[in-house]
């Protein structure tokens, strides 16, 4: 049916008849270019969302001690009640369902980190080798990061976001095995970090691990913050009750003092957020269906056209030879055809004007807040295309059918 | 080679129905040249579409070339007008797309013959019409009786068993109406069977049998005139 003989009859045939072919394949042309640029815009907006809220793993859970806001056992409200890393301990030991855990505390007052005669300030942290685990929007790009010997041994090591390197390090130096001094004790560089939001600063601290931390510049040994994901088949909001509540016992605070820590759930900012995508993605595909509904409504209408104004040139085919059979499938074959070279266009203009747009957005270092990254998942992009072809075929079908069923003569009699 | 018994039409007017063929009785033998005469609305049209199967009777027989023509397939009946039966309309139903040759070749293509094995036979055909040297043309760009000769070369092609002309030279003037019909001529000397529709005397006269119409009915069916 599909030979080399009938491909030219309908190249033909769509020759003789540019406009009508055009008014066809514009339609879905349009759809399909539509439909990529609502997918690509809104998998940008995911993205951007992402990037500004997704920084750390989603099953994690940061507890920071706040005030207190009611008295209990004889203590006044507004107490203070820092964490210890005795707490934090047995908090591991007590708590079950935690994966990773790691404390996080910044280095206090006015120093610079210097490197030969040059001195910057930039913040100095330290953190357990587990909390890598939990930021994961954070990734070494040189050398290693901090791991469990380091935190061990108390190794005066460190790793250092890549804007601080930039700073410090003159072009052409790996960082990699340079010692810094920070507050005048030596640290030696391990490792160089990326950080992948551009929305936070982050790429300029500078890590050492907590132990070496703890026993060089904090001998009170407390602990400003905690960072905890949560062990599998264990429940984000059940774990953050759990620790809490085994805290405000440990730290003798009102049951239902529900300031006396700051908590921040990724698991529960990721359901918002995903509540958000879906909402875009639902949006999207309802107007994206509305505007293939739309190609292939034009579809079917010009189809349905052609076979009208074909009429009499069925008939004399008819006349000549040409069986139901073939009618179907000349009128078919020019619609699929049709269909797929103009959605086709549409798929590949599409990708390109997201490229493009992508590529400009960099270009010009525009950093958008919500808006990054603008892609199509290819297997949607074609099955897009596949549904409209499908569809246009249909649309071809009906009309193709009742050109067939027509008698020649009463064909013959046609305009 | 055909023969027709008792054949009724009718068409469908709203709710009333208009009965256009009201018995029709006629054979034809194999080298015949007939031509079927009557005025405007006898219903020689609506005959010739019947002998073509282009359209279908209400009532009667009708058997082409030993074949039964009552209840076979569309597809039956698209096999039989490619290979049986040559057409030749007034208004010549050219498509307006394709080139001389590309027309004329037509009918080979629902044979599947190969585009340039056909497109060849049909340039023999446009020589044998007298347009060798137009088969490359559109039909835009021929005359009203360069276009009938295209017909003419379509018809032939298949080498049917018998052709059927419907107002032949309605559209020409009488030079080209001439020319077309002695071409017609020439073909059944050659053995043809040619069957012509016409409501011209002068075209009818050409013919070695008139068969005359009135009103759906055959009223006379005269042999042997003046073919020259
Ligand atoms: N498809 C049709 N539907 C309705 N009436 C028709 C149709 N074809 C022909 N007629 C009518 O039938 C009558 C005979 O038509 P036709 O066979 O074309 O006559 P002729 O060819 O002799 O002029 C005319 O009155 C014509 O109007
Ligand atoms: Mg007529």
């Amino acid at each position: 049916m599909f030979s080399l003989d009938q491909w030219q009859e309908i190249l033909q045939a769509i020759q003789a008849n540019k406009i009508r072919t055009f008014a066809t394949a514009f339609g879905v042309f349009w759809g399909i270019l539509m439909l990529i640029l609502l997918l690509g815009a809104g998998q940008g907006l995911q993205n951007g969302v992402k990037q500004n809220m997704m920084l750390d793993a989603i099953n994690s859970i940061w507890i920071i001690p706040a005030r207190t806001s009611m008295a209990y056992q004889g203590m006044p409200a507004g107490r203070e009640h820092p964490l210890m890393e005795e707490d934090l301990e047995s908090v591991e030991e007590n708590v079950a369902g935690i994966d990773l855990m790691s404390p996080e505390n910044e280095l206090s007052g006015e120093f610079d980190v210097r490197y030969g005669n040059r001195a910057v300030s930039f913040p100095v942290f330290g953190a357990d080798s587990e909390y890598f685990g939990i930021k994961v929007s954070q990734e070494t790009v040189n050398g290693r990061s901090i791991n469990r010997l380091d935190d061990e041994q108390r190794r005066k090591v460190a790793i250092i976001g890549e804007q601080a390197a930039s700073v410090i390090f003159d072009e052409g130096v790996d960082p990699v095995g340079e010692y810094v001094q920070i507050k005048d004790v030596n640290f030696r560089i391990v490792g160089v970090f990326s950080f992948e939001s551009s929305a936070m600063d982050q790429a300029q601290r500078i890590y050492i691990p907590f132990s070496t931390f703890q026993s060089v510049f904090n001998t009170s040994r407390d602990v400003t913050l905690f960072a905890v994901t949560t062990a599998e088949g264990m429940s984000g909001q059940q774990l953050e009750g759990d620790i809490v509540k085994f805290l405000k016992q440990r730290q003798t605070i009102h049951p239902d003092d529900n300031s006396a820590y700051w908590v921040h759930n990724q698991e529960e900012q990721h359901r918002s957020v995903n509540n958000l995508f879906l909402a875009i993605k639902i949006f999207i595909w309802i107007v994206g269906l509305g505007t293939l509904t739309a190609g292939i409504v034009g579809v079917s209408n010009v189809m349905i056209i052609i076979v009208r104004e074909r009429t009499r040139e069925i008939g004399v085919r008819k006349a000549l030879g040409a069986t139901p059979a073939s009618v179907v499938g000349m009128i078919l074959q020019e619609s699929v055809f049709i269909t797929t070279v103009a959605g086709y266009t549409g798929l590949v203009l599409g990708v390109l004007l997201l490229e493009g747009i992508n590529t400009a957005l960099v270009a010009l270092g525009a950093d958008l807040q919500f808006f990054n990254r603008p892609e199509i998942d290819l297997r949607v992009a074609l099955s897009a295309l596949g549904v409209l072809v499908v569809a246009g075929s249909l649309a071809g079908f009906v009309p193709a059918l009742k050109a067939a069923r027509v008698k020649p003569a009463e064909a013959l009699r046609a305009e | 080679m055909l023969r027709l018994e008792n054949i009724h039409k009718s068409y469908p007017m709203g709710n009333q129905s208009l009965h256009v063929l009201k018995g029709i009785d006629f054979g034809v033998e194999s080298g015949e040249l007939v031509s079927i005469m009557g005025a405007s609305g006898s219903g020689k049209s609506t005959l010739l579409n019947i002998l073509g199967i282009l359209d279908n009777q209400d009532e009667g027989s009708y058997i082409l070339d030993g074949t039964q023509i009552d209840m076979i397939s569309e597809t039956a009946a698209a096999e039989l007008r490619n290979r049986h039966i040559g057409f030749i309309f007034q208004s010549f139903n050219l498509l307006a797309f394709k080139n001389a040759a590309e027309n004329v070749a037509l009918p080979l293509y629902y044979q599947g013959v190969r585009r340039r094995k056909r497109n060849a036979i049909a340039v023999k055909y446009l020589e044998m019409v007298g347009l060798a040297d137009r088969a490359e043309h559109m039909p835009s760009e021929m005359s009203g009786g360069e276009r009938q000769r295209v017909a003419i070369a379509r018809a032939l092609i298949a080498d049917p068993s018998i052709i059927l002309a419907d107002e032949p030279t309605g559209a020409l003037d009488s030079l080209t109406s001439n020319e077309v019909m002695q071409i017609l001529k020439d073909l059944n000397d050659n053995g043809k069977t040619i069957l012509i529709v016409t409501h011209e005397a002068e075209i009818a006269e050409q013919t070695k049998r008139i068969i005359y119409m009135r009103d759906g009915k055959i009223v006379e069916d005269k042999s042997g005139t003046g073919h020259v």
